[in-house]
């Protein structure tokens, strides 16, 4: 196609689009709810012919990883998406994936961890591998979540870490919105082919991520070659650097379709905002109905969008949440035994701040839950009420909990 | 025709000097296997005593593509090499996946199985020192009964899983059977098998002399014994038709079939076996050698 489109589709099929528009050369499938239309939907233009890929039906997620680390070990540009269950499985291949460096691009569509079992959304499952060394992006409607994987393959492949672009299950992957869908010349002119660093050649044999020890040891030329800590200190530096790159891949990407998505976070209404509300992914989306709802009562309160949550843009929250009064911070995850984890990471990133204001954690939308305005507005002033009776640390609110 | 000792390739690369134990049989087949593929291949390597050999960063003792892979995945990361391979355009690189027998037997079965059901195009070749070797002599599901490991003090109750029988049930086009201490055996199948595409399983008994528990130096006459024994069979599978090679087609000529008795004395995982696990250990090996020879002579017709 020569010109941009809209489609009217769901966040799976954008997801799907996105990685036929990547030109993605090997595909390692494997079914999970709520993930499975991704994978149908490639698994369908492959067969005709619409996108040239291998796509390899595994027998379990560890494979799917396994198929696509190999693969981009070999120089092949790679997809894969899970969810819950799926991503907890193939774990040590999250970990390798990353220690690896290798730019694979995988869509988590956020699920409840089991057990009890629930296929319904919340973000435990990519929260739960936020330090695997990952780059984690998280999306707030369908069109960010095609126009995220495209950026994520930028990131990917400019940085050599694996990004992972979490949107959440059912309220995104099965809900229908129009969608733009740009030009693959466009795509292509976006995404230069990838080359990798180190080449398969028989002729040049290389022995990849084999053993490494404490200690720097030299090579056969007597040169000194780093420990494991070095390894892991240059894989650090990477993701440090990925502060820098994702928005600049976001403004690239805003320059060539006219859409960008605000890098690291994005905002609604908050320049004048006293009480700032933090989320990710499409929680954030029915936090800004929540803030139309409170202006119009006269509450001066707007979101702050975490966007990247690994790395984790702690510069530009202490930055934008400096000189406020209050913070909410709204987690459909929770680090068990003590809080939702970006309420951990905001107050850290707070920690003798100047003019950092309190931030009070609430736990909404836990397996599938209904987290609707009217419900994220109640917390707020509820959290609001606390603070005019001089609360300033609080545990965290578990919204609309009938125990 | 079977290849003659003298007539193996001389380029070598296996590179001189590894982190092996001594008298490990890993490196005689490793030899035989990667002249085979005439050094055109890239290695698919889970954790094992594989991976000790291959040495630690930054250096390598193997002059081929080798890429480290996880435990479970191995036949996985295979499928994904060859993946690769074919969507980059690049031909003419053998996917050669290797793993021991925990890797394969127990952990790596999923992904092997996966592999071997899409016919995945991969030689998959399973080194079987019997245990987990590399972690201390635990036992594997491919571990023999009576052999006692680090999990199994009095010795294990339970018979080996037939890989090469599971692997033959999933239809592929080829599967083999060797021996690391017969090296132009083990350099025949992989030739061959480099010549099919498909997913191709060897199976390459490794004797261990840290964890059988013999003298370095008897390697490959405690190899050789567990051929004459009927314990380890060297034969192949190619597309459905079987034939016994080697030591073990000779064998099956002239009937000189060795005890089993005589083979675990020569090891000290099996010392102090009473001597009705010795009896079963010889009921199933001759009920399987039984099996095999009678193959071997249905399908020579």
């Amino acid at each position: 196609m020569s010109e941009t489109t809209t489609a009217v589709i769901t966040g799976n099929e954008a997801a799907a689009t996105a990685a036929r528009l990547a030109r993605v050369q090997v595909i390692g499938a494997y079914p999970i709810t709520p993930q499975s239309t991704v994978v149908e939907t490639l698994s369908k233009w492959v067969q005709s012919g619409e996108l040239a890929a291998e796509f390899v039906t595994v027998e379990s997620e560890h494979s799917a990883l396994a198929v696509c680390i190999a693969a981009s070990t070999v120089g092949a540009r790679v997809f894969t998406a899970t969810s819950a269950n799926g991503l907890a499985y193939m774990n040590e291949q999250v970990w390798w994936a990353a220690g690896a460096r290798l730019p694979i691009v995988m869509g988590c569509v956020n699920r409840a961890m089991s057990a009890p079992w629930s296929v319904l959304n919340d973000q435990q499952d990519s929260m739960s591998v936020r330090d695997a060394g990952w780059v984690q992006l998280f999306c707030r409607d369908n069109q960010e979540i095609l126009d995220t994987f495209l950026q994520a393959y930028r990131i990917a492949e400019q940085l050599r870490v694996p990004v992972m672009v979490c949107y959440d299950g059912f309220l995104l992957s099965h809900t229908v919105m129009p969608v733009r869908i740009p030009p693959s010349a466009e795509v292509d002119a976006f995404l230069p082919r990838y080359e990798p660093d180190v080449p398969i050649d028989p002729a040049d044999p290389r022995n990849l991520n084999p053993v490494t020890m404490a200690e720097p040891r030299a090579d056969r030329d007597g040169e000194l070659r780093g420990g494991y800590m070095e390894l892991r200190a240059r894989h650090q530096r990477a993701l440090l650097d990925a502060i820098e790159v994702i928005p600049e891949v976001d403004a690239g990407f805003g320059e060539r379709f006219g859409r960008s998505w605000g890098g690291l976070t994005w905002e609604y209404r908050l320049g004048d905002a006293e009480t700032v509300l933090i989320a990710a992914g499409s929680l954030g989306m029915e936090l800004t109905v929540a803030v139309d709802a409170l202006r119009a009562e006269g509450v001066p309160v707007g979101v702050l969008g975490i966007r990247t949550y690994r790395p984790f843009p702690e510069q530009a929250v202490r930055g934008k949440l400096a000189g406020r009064k209050l913070a909410v911070v709204f987690d459909k995850a929770l680090s068990y035994g003590y809080q939702g984890p970006i309420c951990g990471d905001v107050r850290a990133a707070l920690l003798s701040a100047e003019g950092a204001p309190p931030t009070f954690g609430c736990i909404c939308g836990l397996g599938g839950r209904d987290v609707n305005a009217e419900r994220l507005a109640g917390a707020v002033r509820r959290a609001l009420q606390d603070f005019g009776d001089g609360v300033r640390i609080r545990e965290p609110e578990w919204l609309d909990l009938k125990l | 025709m079977a290849t003659g000792i003298t007539d193996l390739p001389t380029g070598e690369f296996v590179l001189p000097g590894n982190r092996a134990c001594a008298g490990c049989a890993l490196g005689i087949g490793l030899r035989a296997i990667t002249k085979a593929l005439d050094g055109k291949l890239v290695m698919a390597v889970p954790a094992s005593c594989l991976t000790v050999l291959g040495g630690m960063y930054p250096t390598s003792s193997v002059a081929v593509p080798w890429v480290n892979v996880v435990f479970a995945s191995t036949a996985a990361a295979a499928s994904g090499l060859a993946a690769g391979l074919k969507a980059t355009g690049r031909d003419g690189i053998t996917v050669l996946a290797m793993a021991g027998d925990g890797g394969t037997a127990d952990m790596g079965i999923q992904a092997l199985s996966g592999a071997a059901e899409r016919n995945a195009d991969i030689i998959y070749l399973c080194y079987d020192n019997e245990a987990y070797m590399n972690t201390g002599t635990q036992r594997s599901g491919a571990t023999p009964q009576g052999a006692r490991t680090t999990t199994t003090w009095n010795g294990k109750r339970e018979n080996p899983k037939d890989l090469p029988r599971i692997m033959e049930a999933h239809g592929i086009p080829y599967v083999a059977s060797t021996s690391a201490v017969y090296p132009t055996d083990v350099y025949d199948k992989v030739a061959k098998a480099r010549g099919i595409s498909g997913t191709r399983y060897i199976h390459m008994n490794t004797p261990c002399p840290s964890g059988w528990t013999f003298e370095p130096k008897d390697t490959v006459a405690i190899g050789k014994l567990a051929v004459d024994a009927g314990l380890v069979v060297l034969y192949e599978v190619e597309d459905g038709r079987f034939r016994l090679t080697g030591r073990s087609a000779s064998l099956a000529k002239s009937g000189k079939r060795k005890m089993v008795a005589e083979y675990v004395a020569t090891q000290g995982r099996f010392r102090g076996i009473a001597e009705e696990t010795v009896a079963s250990v010889q009921a199933w090996a001759d009920e399987r050698w039984d099996g095999f020879v009678s193959r071997h002579e249905a399908d020579a017709r």
